[in-house]
């Protein structure tokens, strides 16, 4: 635990927290999104907006993969599991999403196979295991997840296991962010970048936020003292005057991200025209499907689906909250009708979700959110 | 699915040198280790899981510290556990 203490010193933080507030220019606000649902945890868990003045704001981004899906491809998933003959696999964060009738665990009840994976490669083993079996894997997670895909169907057709394929949901980061930038709901003066996706993608592909944007954005690891340090460096761009990408994870993440990963991203997938997001709507170049020659791998050719544009229901607010626009508890329906057991968007239901996120961490419990509906 | 879990190279498959055992929190699965070819890797170094692939070779300081982190977020990093522990790569 020695290591541990360097990054969790209180005193460190109390430190940090001084040259964040010596750095705030007086009376001007600050509002910084942190992309990445692992950084939301981090900010919860640790109570660290209590290190900041109350003029340096965080709102929550799209960075949670479970939370931005939308409900016609969780209906078209289980649409491909009551096929004859057929398992779907996907992650366990996924089970419990609803549908616009049912979770994968309600369809399970009703008779369909859908089952939990650790990783990809569990969900070829299983179609190994079962060649009378058509076995699917659904794929979601942005580009930290898709690389995974990506050698998952190389594996595949290098074994040809050709009862095995995968329903493609892989979004991507950067269109997000610029969806954002590009909304006018929201004035954001910086970002913190997501930790994991930046493995993969390196730092270069934000450089538009602050180039053509004129934002500075700082790729953040996952410590409290992280998030504080991150917060810092995008504070001291502003009092510089600068407006650039700078990584405060350059631990894990290279400037350059991981080559393989993206190669063999590039080699199985392409840029689908448009795709849908949860909250964002309709955005372009923003997710990945299977290129021709993994046609036979592309559950979306193999099996015919409804492809039907779900509304979100009209009490949840997921929209907002992933667009950073409201907090979590200003949803109508936070800690009352949607909770982690019964949850009602994917913000609740995913561990990632900031909604699930504030809640968990005994901020927002339904005690305190009665009391604060009646005060 | 979407934490990155820290976990320590016990050996490196001689058929198969995309996969090593790895030890996560004492727990040891076979984990894919093709995103990270052309690094060197043995027997104790510490690399960074997701979704049984190692996306990135890191210091056991930095191993502690996501440890750390996971550990703090209970029931998730709970759940990744379960569902590594059900994982059979190969």
């Amino acid at each position: 635990m020695r290591f541990v203490d360097e990054y969790r010193d209180a005193e460190q933080a109390r430190a940090l927290a001084a040259q964040i507030a010596a750095l705030c220019e007086p009376g001007r606000h600050y509002k910084f999104m942190e992309v990445c649902g692992g950084h939301t945890h981090t900010i919860y868990k640790h109570g660290l907006e209590d290190y900041l003045p109350e003029t340096v704001q965080l709102v929550h981004g799209p960075g949670c993969p479970v939370c931005v899906i939308p409900m016609g491809r969780v209906d078209d998933t289980i649409h491909i599991a009551r096929q004859p003959d057929t398992i779907m696999t996907s992650f366990g964060d996924m089970m419990r999403v609803p549908g616009s009738d049912q979770t994968f665990f309600d369809s399970n009840a009703e008779g369909t196979d859908i089952r939990m994976v650790y990783s990809p490669l569990d969900a070829l083993k299983i179609a190994k295991n079962n060649p009378d079996k058509r076995v699917v894997f659904m794929a979601i997670g942005f580009e930290t997840t898709a690389p995974s895909t990506a050698m998952t169907l190389l594996r595949a057709k290098a074994d040809k296991v050709d009862n095995f394929s995968v329903f493609c949901n892989h979004v991507t980061i950067i269109p997000a962010i610029k969806a954002i930038l590009d909304s006018p709901d929201l004035r954001l003066d910086g970002f913190l970048g997501p930790g994991h996706v930046s493995t993969v993608i390196g730092c270069r592909p934000y450089e538009f936020i602050s180039s053509s944007y004129g934002k500075p954005i700082t790729v953040a690891g996952f410590e409290p003292l992280d998030i504080l340090q991150s917060i810092y460096m995008l504070l001291k761009q502003l009092d510089d005057g600068r407006c650039e990408v700078e990584n405060q994870y350059g631990r894990v993440v290279p400037w350059n991200g991981n080559e393989v990963g993206l190669r063999v991203i590039n080699e199985t997938m392409e840029l689908r025209p448009y795709f849908e997001w949860r909250g964002l709507g309709f955005i372009s170049h923003s997710a990945l499907r299977l290129r021709d020659e993994y046609a036979d791998f592309d559950a979306e050719r193999i099996f015919e689906l409804p492809g039907v544009r779900v509304a979100d229901p009209k009490a949840c607010q997921c929209g907002e909250v992933l667009k950073g626009v409201l907090k979590p508890w200003e949803c109508k329906v936070f800690g009352t009708a949607c909770t982690p057991e019964t949850p009602i968007g994917t913000c609740m239901v995913s561990s990632e979700g900031a909604c699930a996120a504030y809640y968990n961490y005994g901020r927002f419990t339904r005690t305190r959110v009665r009391e604060a509906i009646r005060s | 699915m979407c934490l990155g879990i820290p976990g320590e190279v016990i050996e490196i498959g001689t058929d198969r040198p995309d996969l090593a055992k790895v030890d996560v929190s004492g727990v040891r699965r076979s984990i894919n280790i093709g995103l990270l070819e052309g690094e060197e890797l043995h027997p104790g170094d510490w690399i960074l899981i997701h979704v049984g692939f190692a996306l990135s070779k890191i210091d056991e300081r930095e191993a502690q510290a996501a440890l750390d982190f996971l550990e703090s977020i209970g029931q998730a990093y709970a759940d990744e556990m379960d569902a590594l522990k059900a994982s059979a790569i190969e």
